[in-house]
């Protein structure tokens, strides 16, 4: 590989040729300021705030390429006047109402303010007005956006959604949809990604906190909290733990300091859901089911599969996701199991998904007319509940979940992350297809952050199973291409949306570009999660969880049986 | 004074439609003449009759071919640039409308240097009209296998389309213009890499204007020589111009270059109009320079206006008169921009809002000394910090109306 020596603020760099001034910059540990960029997403040049001199000339450190003995200074008299300048004219056009913003603390534009010192803007405050475009799951601002295409370039180039455009050009340009249709009418997945890669507030979740504090405060209400695996990877971030650090204990103390009834963990449905989708996986392989069967936990891929390939939903497990399955469950076998009436309770999930609100609402994922899920929020709501309660997280003990639906393996916690659903799987389909306690749990070759991996795993002398996995849906496409082709010839397909998996959803905090280049997030999100898999050591298959074997012995009696239909299977639906 | 009739030599000696009547003329003797030259000498022609971009970039055609041939790509283009976006130019349209074939044997010819086989005119929106009369001039050169598999017999092959545009002023510019023929809003990329290496589909695009086009045919025919005897050590050759404004008798005509604008108005635009006074120039087009009618003993030539602030840009010069106000020129101008400007780097889009404000208190004549400061800073952060040449030339006309016209900025006694 040729490689390209410069010099950058005097200091001499040696990087790959090709390399961008801005990372080569980062590599010599030199800060230029960023805006519209994201690595290897947005690479555009457009919002110019990463200026630089380049052999004296100005040019835009994010896209200009090195070249050999190039003279770079990202602090020149020339350079700070043009971005304090930019930034004048960025800062005009945004409403900056910081105080009463979601981004709050947590935002690239008022951090970049701070950072090149500028305190007022000469220019003429011009921004849209103020009007929050609401979808089931998604919130757009415009007064806030500042058309750095961010959440654009991901829509269409990661997800491949391709929702969003820019409508409109020079003033009147502004993010958008096809022909500004409302994001419910389109091919929207409610993944949320364009929320996490906006560097301001122009996007956010559908709020529902204040639904939450309601039922909460009405005495009538019996209301129950379940988390989803991902999101004790995530919450300590918004109370400024580093990134990584796992908080089981403090979210459960958080919750029942909350208010919640019963502090339960969506863990448990993540071990019923591989009861029952290993059921149904070994029944399709052995009576000639549709194969290769694709997992459904994910409510962006269900949504993405609806759209895009309404050929394959039969290819989808019938499980709901673990989030449904467990509010089925809390509102006929808990309820008849803790003598309340399941008119009475009142299921809140946090997730760190937007489009848990949008699966929360489908219609058919309810049982006997009692919704299964009433209300979904996200890891950032949770976090904002806490704080508008004063509680000092860092500072709570660590607390269990309750009993019985608090209950969980270490193959349930690993669901937030790509891999994970089919590792649970895999390991409870070997125990049960060997019939024996197999001491090696877990399956590395199903592991990692590539956007596809395959896998053939020997789940019993002479029989191998074919995996494949995806996330993110570019990734998606590329594999369900295949399985649209035919030629793929795999048994089991574990689907998640967001690039990452749920540890990346679009409801988790959102981490700015700038630590982004430090730190590779999912790494260590993902640490967080296989670390509590490993804490679990008395119980890391599903199938071995106490409770579950409880439920189905006293309950629900066989997986895939008359009941585990009626609670936790479903449909899905072809959209255009 | 006497026209030039050089690029345009053979306007009115023809329909401007028959392929046989051009034929006759001598049409396409140049592409035969390639054949037996060489590309190499060809290209040595044109670099040496000092021919420079006449879209407005004034590159040195020669080298612009040469780095045209030396791209590597699968598929190569040229695309004859006939935008014709800057106000006040027109006269692309009389190259078009008078001697389309010229216009195609310089694409040929260019085709050929650069070892492009695909040939794209790219014709603005408002030339509709000219869409069927270029279709149909294509259509005759295929019939002639002027264009085709094998051109003229040469063993070269080389075919055109034409392709309009959809009205946007950026789509002059070369990545702009790329991006709006693959049917996507035309929104500049950052380079490198350059359009000569990654244009049209991410391929090697030689986007060269239209009279340039018109420029090679004709030098190749009569010789570098012929075209050096006109014009300046520096700015060789002829200008097609258009004039319109205050003058009587606006309209496109060959010059040579090197006269003064004095030189230029009285000798080919009849005079200011109805005898009024000048007031002052803008050369170039909308993003051209103005000049107060004290400088118009300035040549036109591209040293000669470079040392006052301005360009020769696309041949535009638009004269107006002392009934003009050029706080309301400014003002019209910073509309245009205001209405053009693609919207996606910073600098360009806040920074034409912005300017919007200050250029209507100006007009208004409320502006207060905080306005001429934002003026100024968005001239800065615009000319320093926009993503394409549109946004870096569009401070000319300002900063040279705040330089040559200090009467427009002063304020008045009530501010």
């Amino acid at each position: 590989m040729s490689v390209v020596t410069l010099t950058i603020d005097n200091q001499q760099v040696t990087v790959p040729a090709g390399t961008t001034v801005l990372e080569a910059a980062r590599k010599a540990g030199v800060n230029i300021p960023t805006l519209c960029y994201l690595k290897g997403i947005n690479e555009v040049g457009s919002c110019r705030i990463c200026v630089v001199e380049a052999n004296k000339s100005i040019q835009t450190a994010c896209v200009h390429p090195v070249s050999e003995g190039m003279v770079v200074r990202t602090n020149t008299k020339r350079v700070r006047e043009l971005r304090k300048g930019i930034f004048e004219l960025i800062i005009a056009n945004h409403n900056a109402d910081c105080t009463i913003c979601a981004r709050n603390l947590n935002c690239e534009l008022q951090r970049l303010g701070k950072e090149l010192g500028v305190e007022t803007t000469p220019y003429l405050k011009s921004y849209p007005e103020e009007e929050e475009i609401v979808s089931p799951t998604i919130v757009r601002d415009n007064s806030r956006c500042i058309n750095c295409g961010r959440c654009v370039r991901v829509c269409d180039k990661v997800q491949e959604a391709g929702v969003l455009a820019f409508n409109g050009r020079s003033d009147k340009m502004f993010v958008s949809t096809f022909y500004d249709a409302p994001l419910e009418e389109l091919s929207c997945i409610n993944c949320g990604q364009c929320i996490v890669n906006c560097p301001v507030g122009a996007l956010k979740e559908k709020d529902q906190t204040a639904e939450v504090w309601a039922v909460l405060n009405d005495p009538a209400k019996y209301v129950i909290v379940q988390t989803a695996p991902a999101v004790r990877a995530a919450l300590g971030e918004e109370f400024g733990m580093p990134i990584g650090t796992p908080v089981t204990g403090k979210m459960a103390a958080a919750l029942r300091r909350l208010g919640f009834k019963k502090v339960f963990d969506t863990d448990f449905a993540a071990d019923v859901t591989i009861m029952e989708e290993g059921t149904e996986l070994l029944g399709r392989v052995e009576k000639g089911g549709v194969l290769p069967m694709i997992t459904s936990c994910s409510p962006g891929w269900i949504k993405f599969c609806e759209h895009n390939y309404p050929d394959l939903l039969d290819n989808l497990s019938t499980c709901k996701s673990p989030q449904n399955m467990m509010g089925a469950l809390l509102k006929s076998h808990y309820a008849e199991m803790a003598g309340i009436n399941p008119d009475d309770i009142v299921v809140v999930s946090v997730m760190p998904c937007t489009a848990k609100k949008f699966e929360v609402g489908r219609e058919e994922l309810e049982v006997d007319g009692r919704r299964d899920v009433d209300i979904s929020i996200t890891t950032r709501e949770l976090a904002k509940m806490i704080k508008q309660a004063d509680i000092d997280f860092t500072k709570l003990p660590d607390e269990k979940f309750d009993e019985f639906y608090g209950d969980s393996t270490g193959a349930a916690v690993i669901f937030g992350v790509t891999g994970g659903v089919m590792e649970a799987a895999l390991r409870t389909l070997a125990d049960i297809l060997s019939g024996k306690d197999l001491q090696n749990v877990e399956y590395h070759d199903v592991r990692g952050l590539e956007g596809v991996r395959e896998a053939e795993i020997e789940v019993k002398e002479g029989l191998k199973l074919k995996v494949a996995l995806a996330h993110g849906g570019s990734n998606i496409k590329k594999l369900m291409d295949q399985v649209r082709s035919g030629k793929a010839p795999y048994h089991f397909i574990e689907v998640m949306a967001c690039p990452g998996g749920c540890i990346m959803g679009g409801g988790q905090p959102i981490v700015s570009d700038q630590v982004r280049s430090e730190i590779d997030v999912a790494v260590e999100r993902a640490k967080a999660l296989y670390s509590e898999d490993e804490k679990a050591a008395e119980y890391r298959k599903s199938h071995q969880n106490p409770s579950v074997k409880r439920l189905y012995d006293e309950y629900l009696k066989e997986p895939n049986g008359h009941l585990s239909h009626k609670l936790l299977h479903t449909h899905y639906q072809k959209r255009g | 004074m006497e026209q030039v009739r050089y690029i345009t030599e053979w306007f009115g000696r023809y329909d401007g439609q028959n392929i046989d009547d051009y034929i006759k003329l001598g049409g396409f003797e140049t592409v035969r003449q390639l054949a037996d030259r060489g590309i190499e000498a060809t290209v040595a022609i044109i670099a040496e009759s000092g021919l420079q971009g006449r879209g407005g970039a004034a590159y040195p055609t020669g080298i612009k071919l040469t780095q045209a041939r030396e791209a590597i790509g699968e598929r190569k283009f040229v695309v004859c640039n006939a935008d014709e976006g800057e106000p006040g130019t027109f006269k692309d349209r009389e190259l078009l409308k008078q001697n389309i074939y010229q216009v195609i044997e310089g694409m040929i010819v260019a085709g050929i240097c650069s070892d492009a086989k695909e040939g794209i005119i790219y014709i603005r929106e408002e030339y509709t009209w000219q869409h069927e009369a270029i279709n149909d001039a294509i259509r005759q050169c295929r019939d002639r296998k002027v264009l085709g598999e094998n051109v003229l017999g040469t063993g070269y092959a080389f075919d055109i389309r034409l392709f309009s545009g959809a009205g946007a002023y950026v789509c002059g510019e070369g990545f702009a213009l790329c991006e709006s023929l693959e049917g996507k809003p035309g929104r500049p990329r950052t380079k490198p890499p350059f359009v000569k290496q990654a244009g049209y589909l991410r391929l090697p695009t030689l986007v060269i204007n239209t009279e340039t086009l018109s420029a090679i045919a004709s030098i190749l025919r009569k010789g570098a020589d012929s075209f050096k005897a006109y014009g300046t050590e520096i700015s060789t050759g002829t200008k097609v111009i258009s004039i319109s404004g205050k003058v009587n008798k606006p309209g496109v005509y060959e010059i040579p270059f090197g006269l003064t604008i004095s030189e230029i108005i009285d000798g080919f635009g009849g005079g200011m109009k109805d005898g009024s006074k000048g007031y002052f120039v803008q050369i170039g087009g909308a993003s051209g320079g103005l000049l107060p009618v004290g400088m118009w003993n300035t040549r036109y030539t591209y040293e000669g206006l470079e040392a006052v602030g301005l360009s020769v840009g696309s041949g535009a010069i638009v004269v107006a008169d002392e009934t003009n106000d050029l706080r309301d020129y400014l003002k019209v101008i910073g509309e245009f921009f205001l209405h053009e400007s693609c919207g996606k780097c910073t600098p360009c889009r806040e920074g034409n809002r912005q300017l919007h404000f200050v250029l209507n208190n100006l007009a208004a004549g409320t502006a207060d000394a905080a306005d001429l400061k934002r003026y100024d800073s968005i001239m800065n952060v615009m000319k320093g910090g926009s993503l394409c040449g549109s946004g870096k030339t569009e401070v000319v006309p300002f900063l040279t109306a705040r330089k040559y016209f200090p009467e427009a900025f002063r304020l008045e006694e009530a501010n």
